[in-house]
C-alpha cells in the first residue's frame, strides 16, 4: 500500500456558520493504482487532492503516507509559466530543486517524447492548442519522479475529441511508467476509461459511498466505450451518484 | 507601419502647420502672441547650435531619470510587502488613500524651500509623484499572481525567493511596466512644475525665463523640446518592455496604460 487517507473531515467556519466539506473520508491507494474520484460538483473531490498534497489542512483525520512522499499536480488550467518555453515550463520543478541544467534537459526530452511534443520544446504557452498545454503541465508534473500523480479534472476544460485523445494517450503514459495516479472529475465515463478503482462520493459533505472495482484490461481504446462492460459500469457508477437527488 | 499611414501621418503634419499659419494671419496675432511656425523652428536651430538647449535639457533629463528611478525603488520595495501582507496593508491603507488623494504637486513649493533651487529638489519632487502609481501597480501586479501558480511552487516546495524569481516577478513585470509608462511622462511633468517654482537651469526654467522676456518663439522651442524629451523616454521603456517580456509584447495586447 503507497498512501492510506484515513478518516479526513474538513470544515469551514464563515460568518458563525460551519459548513462541512468532507466528513470522514477513507481510502487507500495501491501502488501502481489509477484511482479516480468522481461525485457532484462541490462534494469537496479537489479538497482531498489539496489535502494529499499538503497544500491544505484537514480539520481532523490523517493520511499514512511514505517518508519523502513526493508528488505531481496536474491542474484544471494548465498553469504553465507563459514567460517560458515548453522545456523550460517542464525543467522548473527540477530548477527548483536546484538540478544542473543539463541533467533536467535531458530528462524533459524524454518526457517530451514520451508525451509525443518533441519538436515543440522551444515554443511558448501562447502558440500550443488547449490539449498540448495539458499534455505539458503533466510532463511538468511527471520531471520530478513522484510517488503519485494527483490530477484535478485535468480535461474538464477542453473540447470532446481533444478530451478522449487525451485519455487514451494518458492511459499509455499510465502504463508505460507504471505511476500510480489520484484523478479528480465529474465525468464518470472518464473515469470508468481511465481507472482501475473509482471511488464515489456522496454530495456535501463529501463522504466515499462506494469504491469501485473497474474489472477491463489495463490497455483502453476508444472502441472499449462502446462496449456493453463499459457501459454497465457507467451507469452503476450513475445509479450511486445523487446528482438529481434533493435535499 | 504602410506606406500609406506614414504619409497621412505627414499629411495631419502639414495640414496642422497650415492650420496655425492661417490662425495668425486671419486674427493678425503679433509674434509675442503666436509666433510663424518657421520662427519657432528657426529659433530652435540656433537655440541647438548655441549649446544652451542642450544644457537646459539635460539638467531636465538628470532630474527627471535620477528622480524616476529613485521613485520607482521607493515604490516597488514597500509595494511588494503590502501586496504580500494583508496586515500592512489594512495599517497602511488610511494613509496610503491620504498620499493617493494628496495633490502632490501642491508640495512642490515646500520642497524647494527645504532643498534648495538645485537639482536635489526637484529630483524629490519627480520621486514623489512617481512613487504612487508604482506603488499601487506593483501590489495590482504582484497580487494578479495566479493562486494555482503559488499551489504549484509550494508543491514543488520552492523558497520565497523563488517564488518571487521564477513567479511572481515575471508575472508582476506587465503591469509593472505599464506603471512604468504612466511614472516616465508624470516624471516629466514632476521636473517642470519643479524648475517653474525655482531654479536656475533646466527646461521649466527656460520656459518660464523666456515667458517673462515675453520670448514667445523661445517657450514654444522649450515646450517643443519637452515634448522630444517625453516622447524619448517613453519609447525608451517601450523597447526595454519588448525586451524584458517579449512573452507578452508578442501576445498582440494593446498596452494596459497610455496616458
Amino acid at each position: 500500500m503507497l498512501l492510506e487517507v484515513k478518516d479526513i473531515g474538513v470544515t469551514y467556519t464563515s460568518k458563525e456558520k460551519e459548513v462541512k466539506a468532507l466528513d470522514g473520508v477513507s481510502f487507500k491507494v495501491e501502488s501502481g493504482d489509477f484511482f479516480s474520484i468522481v461525485g457532484p460538483s462541490g462534494c469537496g473531490k479537489t479538497t482531498i487532492l489539496k489535502i494529499i498534497a499538503g497544500l491544505i489542512n484537514s480539520t481532523n483525520g490523517e493520511i499514512l503516507k511514505p517518508e519523502d512522499f513526493e508528488v505531481g499536480y496536474v491542474f484544471q488550467e494548465h498553469n504553465l509559466l507563459e514567460w517560458r518555453n515548453v522545456i523550460d515550463n517542464v525543467i522548473l520543478p527540477l530548477e527548483i530543486k536546484g538540478v544542473a541544467k543539463e541533467e533536467s534537459y535531458k530528462k524533459a526530452k524524454k518526457l517530451l517524447k514520451l508525451i509525443d511534443l518533441k519538436e515543440f520544446e522551444n515554443v511558448y504557452p501562447k502558440d500550443l492548442s488547449g490539449g498540448m498545454k495539458q499534455r505539458v503541465a503533466i510532463a511538468r508534473a511527471l520531471i520530478c519522479e513522484p510517488e503519485v500523480l494527483l490530477m484535478d479534472e485535468p480535461f474538464g476544460a477542453l473540447d470532446e475529441p481533444t478530451r478522449l485523445k487525451l485519455n487514451t494517450e494518458l492511459n499509455r503514459i499510465w502504463r508505460k511508467t507504471k505511476k500510480t495516479v489520484i484523478f479528480v472529475t465529474h465525468n464518470v465515463s472518464e473515469a470508468v476509461f481511465l481507472s482501475n478503482k473509482v471511488a464515489i462520493l456522496t454530495k456535501r459533505p463529501g463522504k466515499i459511498k462506494k469504491i469501485l472495482k473497474i474489472d477491463l484490461p489495463e490497455e483502453r481504446n476508444l472502441k472499449l466505450l462502446d462496449s456493453e462492460k463499459f457501459i454497465k459500469l457507467v451507469l452503476k457508477i450513475r445509479k450511486n451518484l445523487e446528482y438529481f437527488k434533493e435535499k | 507601419m504602410n506606406r500609406k499611414i506614414i504619409f497621412q501621418q505627414i499629411l495631419v503634419f502639414i495640414l496642422f502647420v497650415l492650420l496655425w499659419k492661417s490662425v495668425i494671419f486671419i486674427f493678425k496675432f503679433p509674434e509675442f502672441i503666436l509666433p510663424q511656425p518657421e520662427t519657432v523652428f528657426i529659433e530652435w536651430y540656433f537655440l541647438l547650435k548655441s549649446g544652451l538647449l542642450l544644457n537646459h535639457t539635460l539638467v531636465t533629463l538628470y532630474e527627471t531619470i535620477a528622480g524616476f528611478i529613485i521613485g520607482v525603488l521607493l515604490g516597488l520595495i514597500p509595494g511588494y510587502f503590502i501586496a504580500k501582507s494583508k496586515q500592512v496593508e489594512q495599517t497602511l491603507s488610511p494613509y496610503l488613500v491620504a498620499l493617493q488623494t494628496a495633490p502632490k504637486i501642491a508640495l512642490a513649493p515646500l520642497i524647494v524651500i527645504w532643498f534648495g533651487f538645485g537639482p536635489l529638489s526637484k529630483i524629490v519632487i519627480v520621486a514623489l509623484i512617481v512613487f504612487f502609481p508604482i506603488l499601487v501597480n506593483t501590489i495590482v501586479g504582484i497580487r494578479s499572481v495566479d493562486k494555482n501558480l503559488l499551489d504549484l511552487m509550494k508543491i514543488c516546495k520552492a523558497t520565497r525567493l523563488q517564488i518571487f524569481r521564477f513567479v511572481e516577478l515575471p508575472a508582476a513585470l506587465p503591469v509593472l511596466f505599464a506603471a512604468f509608462k504612466t511614472g516616465i511622462t508624470l516624471a516629466v511633468i514632476g521636473a517642470v512644475v519643479g524648475e517653474f517654482i525655482g531654479a536656475n537651469s533646466g527646461l521649466g526654467y527656460l520656459t518660464i525665463y523666456a515667458a517673462g522676456l515675453m520670448n514667445t518663439p523661445q517657450v514654444f522651442v522649450a515646450i517643443l523640446q519637452l515634448t522630444v524629451l517625453g516622447i524619448v523616454l517613453y519609447l525608451i521603456i517601450d523597447v526595454l518592455e519588448s525586451l524584458m517580456i517579449p512573452w507578452y509584447k508578442n501576445k498582440g495586447e494593446k498596452d494596459v496604460v497610455r496616458s
